[in-house]
């Protein structure tokens, strides 16, 4: 019985070979099409390609920061992205622009608000209201349920390493020039130090933005000495949302339809 | 290739598509002469008996 | 037959092929770990070259000592593997449960369960830990071990590929520990469900290559005319999992280090994001999980599907519209309005064939419903299939835009995901492993029905409570976000908004408490199935029962 049974498989066992083949194939055409014709429209859509005035690459520091806020998941709490409803509008400010998030890799969004969006905190406090409540949140906000960051002061920002940093993003197409890249470390040191020579950096960025005033330069935690990682998490909040000047902004202009 | 026919052509073929699609399998599942197979398939996993140490597929 | 040449010749092929990769990734591990960058990936490539280390001196000492024929006999099922499969799922699954348990009281009381100086333990460490043990590690697991076993039975041949299936599961069970230990040193690439970075993904992509072709060639040597139906979802699950984790983890290593940045950036790489993320519900949390239901459920209450043409019908529209239906993760973000619409549309038509599905599961008890009354293991297979259904109608009334601006970014999505992650994946994996652990040790029945009883009970009113929770909090805060007082203002704070949920978050602690105590019952019982105890007590009670008759 077996024997017969084996016999008649090895005579069909091409066609069944092919047979669970066809499955595969199928099912690999069934769910890809469906993502090809999603996606695809998207990298031919011109507003997320082309730049609104002020949107601009992250400087070392802030990049350093943005790299911090990733590390700890702090978007898994925090949305980046103020939608265009009334409500989220008054509470937190203009609705989140797709160009505002093009040089993120990869966009960090979120899917939460477990703490408020973070979209547009930029400028919205002090630097020393931040420092004061990433390293004991419920010292300034007695309800809040947010972890404490008080590592953050004590460790140093990598100053070296930031250049590998900006070089994969300049080939993934962020525009950051050669000159940037050589001199990330420095620019990262001179964004903290206001005694230093900033001002080819800050020009630097304030080419690739398109408008002035986008880089601050100051001591962000505060305390002397190198640049620590509340620095650069500071820095970057604080610039957060800030590139686009809204005051100037029009979004029935034909170049910011979407 | 613009974003505009990209995006048209999700819109339409895409349907169109999804209505091929669920009309094949629905024709499979349906069509009279798969119907003795199914209900083999459907016992297969019920068929097999597997007792302590007699080599259940010798 | 092939499979009686191979392990006929001299030397095992399949052996040595496992031992070269191993030796392979030895040496790329210490390259890598020569020139590390930084600290954590020093540390995983350490952890890769000792794998391999130990892997091969494993594979020396077992292809040694044991007989060559009875190696990879193939008269007989290969359920070491299967055995292996339970003890992972059944130990990453406790690992998960708790860590989910200490995220919820950090969000209960912040100043008890946060450690200023263990900045490891912060929530956001902990949270993709908590996500990744218990869809990947633990629902990973389960999925491996019962597609090892039902493709076995129902192609009724001995799984293929000699040592690859181990090489399938010790590989798993090394990207977890890779991604797990990574989330605590802050190795993450942020993308929800996608964090482990490139290395990682790299690895994760050679053994699911294997598991593929492991799961492939099993089916092509099998003594069965048809493929059965389980398969088909095992198959989707395992080829759609792989296009969507090889397009969305695209990115670049900025250094030989832990740290990459994705190839795509702002829109596309939210669209992208959500696409996998998405479909990671729909082929690993769903696919999968319905292959279970198509094989245990059947084999549990010994009847056939109800319907076996649904059940098709089920597979190609379901594999189909969910892989449209990302974008309803994006609404009134800046995506095209058009590409929220179609996400819209096919999560409201994915109904149909969920509900389709939920309906041949159920049915297929019918004529068998005393099942219900007598196997507590069918009562919680049964009762996941209803959370399915709930779940996956839940899920179409979220994606409305109208529904979802409220919804959206509050605890209502998490109540969502835990009614389907804790109501149907998890209450069907403990249903899956109660049967494999009786039927792979080969025993008359469990060690305790009464302890499955417990495990079902307090499973049951932890699920409840939980959701329950999610939904008054979520709504709550969605409503109080968007308050107006009568002058026209913001009437709440953000932090009012946190506050108000306190009594909700106690809530939730205690469900997914109690649903840890009941997987912490399961443990216990499967051990003492596994010994091959059986608690003499309810023999007895089971003995004095009268023997009920049927109604003339």
């Amino acid at each position: 019985m077996a024997a017969k049974r084996a016999n008649w498989l090895m005579r069909n066992h091409k066609w069944f070979e092919r047979h669970s083949l066809i499955l595969v194939v199928g099912i690999l055409v069934v769910v890809s099409i469906g993502g090809i014709i999603e996606i695809a429209p998207l990298f031919y859509l011109k507003n997320t390609i082309e730049k609104v005035q002020g949107v601009r690459p992250l400087t070392p520091l802030e990049l350093a920061g943005q790299n911090i806020y990733v590390r700890e998941g702090c978007n898994v709490c925090h949305s980046q992205m103020v939608r265009p409803l009334r409500d989220e509008v008054e509470r937190y400010g203009h609705y989140s622009l797709a160009a505002e998030s093009m040089y993120d890799h990869p966009f960090l969004w979120g899917s939460k608000r477990t703490g408020p969006d973070l979209a547009r905190v930029g400028g919205k406090y002090s630097d020393e209201w931040h420092r004061q409540h990433l390293i004991d949140p419920r010292s300034l906000v007695p309800q809040s349920i947010m972890p404490p960051y008080a590592f953050l002061a004590g460790r140093p920002v990598e100053v070296e390493a930031v250049r590998a940093d900006l070089a994969a993003l300049k080939a993934l197409g962020v525009p950051y020039t050669d000159e940037m890249v050589a001199g990330a470390a420095e620019h990262l040191l001179q964004q903290v130090d206001v005694d230093s020579d900033f001002e080819a950096m800050v020009d630097a960025y304030s080419v690739v933005a398109g408008r002035e005033g986008t880089v601050i330069v100051r001591n962000f935690d505060g305390a002397p000495g190198a640049p620590t990682e509340l620095d650069a998490v500071i820095a970057y909040l604080q610039v957060l949302g800030s590139f686009v000047d809204f005051s100037t902004y029009e979004a029935g202009d034909v170049a910011n339809r979407r | 290739m613009s974003y505009e026919t990209l995006a048209s052509f999700a819109q339409t073929w895409g349907v169109l598509y999804f209505v091929a699609m669920f009309a094949g399998a629905t024709a499979y599942a349906l069509w009279p002469s798969n119907r003795d197979t199914f209900k083999r398939a459907a016992i297969a996993p019920l068929k097999e008996r597997e007792a302590d140490d007699d080599r259940p597929l010798a | 037959m092939g499979a009686n040449e191979q392990v006929r010749s001299s030397g095992d092929p399949s052996s040595w092929a496992v031992a070269i990769t191993l030796a392979v990734m030895a040496a790329i591990g210490l390259v890598a770990a020569a020139n590390a960058h930084d600290l954590a990936f020093a540390t995983h490539m350490w952890m890769v070259v000792a794998a391999a280390v130990v892997g091969l001196q494993a594979i020396l000492v077992w292809t040694t000592n044991s007989d060559p024929e009875k190696r990879f006999d193939p008269t007989y099922y290969d359920d070491g593997i299967i055995k292996a499969g339970i003890a992972a799922s059944v130990f990453w699954g406790l690992a998960g449960f708790l860590v989910g348990l200490v995220l919820a009281l950090q969000l209960t009381w912040p100043n008890l369960f946060y450690f200023p100086d263990w900045g490891f333990t912060n929530f956001g460490r902990l949270r993709p830990l908590h996500t990744s043990a218990v869809i990947f590690a633990f629902g990973g697991n389960v999925l491996i071990a019962t597609s090892f076993y039902v493709v076995q039975r129902t192609c009724r041949t001995r799984l293929a590929g000699g040592l690859w299936p181990w090489f399938v599961f010790w590989g798993y069970q090394l990207f977890i520990v890779i991604a797990a230990t990574g989330y605590l040193m802050g190795v993450t690439q942020s993308k929800e469900y996608a964090e482990p970075e490139w290395y990682a993904d790299i690895w994760l992509t050679v053994v699911w290559v294997a598991y593929l072709l492991v799961f492939l060639a099993t089916i092509w040597k099998r003594r069965e005319p048809h493929i059965y139906v389980a398969n088909w979802f095992y198959l989707a699950f395992i080829v759609t999992v792989a296009m969507l984790h090889l397009v969305n983890n695209l990115s670049l290593p900025a250094a030989v280090g832990s740290k990459s940045y994705s190839v795509m950036a702002g829109v596309q790489s939210a669209l992208t994001q959500w696409w996998y993320a998405h479909n990671a519900v729909g082929f690993f949390l769903t696919a999968g999980f319905l292959a279970i239901m198509y094989y245990f459920i059947p084999k549990r209450v010994d009847r056939p599907v109800w319907s076996y043409r649904l059940s098709i019908v089920h597979f190609w529209s379901l594999i189909f519209i969910y892989i449209w239906a990302g974008p309803h993760h994006l609404h009134y973000t800046a995506l095209p309005q058009w590409a929220q619409t179609l996400g819209m549309t096919f999560s409201i038509m994915l109904w149909m064939p969920s509900w389709g599905g939920m309906i041949n599961g159920l049915m297929t008890l019918s004529g068998a419903w005393d099942r219900l009354r007598t196997d507590p293991v069918v009562r919680m297979m049964v009762v996941s299939v209803a959370f399915y259904g709930m779940s996956t109608f839940e899920g179409p009334v979220l994606s409305i835009r109208a529904v979802n601006a409220l919804s959206h970014y509050t605890d209502w999505g998490i109540g969502h995901v835990h009614s389907g992650a804790l109501g149907w994946v998890g209450l069907i994996s403990f249903g899956a492993l109660y049967c494999l652990t009786q039927w792979v040790w080969k025993r008359e029945r469990l060690y305790s029905n009464a302890l499955v009883e417990w495990h079902f009970w307090i499973a049951s009113i932890g699920i409840v409570l939980y959701i329950a929770s999610m939904w008054v909090s979520g709504i709550m805060e969605g409503l109080m976000w968007r308050t107006y007082n009568e002058f026209g203002f913001l009437e709440y704070s953000f932090i009012e908004t946190v506050s108000a949920k306190y009594i909700s978050y106690i809530i939730r602690a205690l469900g997914g408490g109690l649903f840890f105590v009941g997987s912490l019952i399961m443990t216990y019982n499967l051990i003492r199935t596994a010994r091959g105890d059986v608690r003499e007590e309810e023999d007895a009670v089971q003995a004095a029962r009268p023997n009920l008759q049927p109604a003339e």
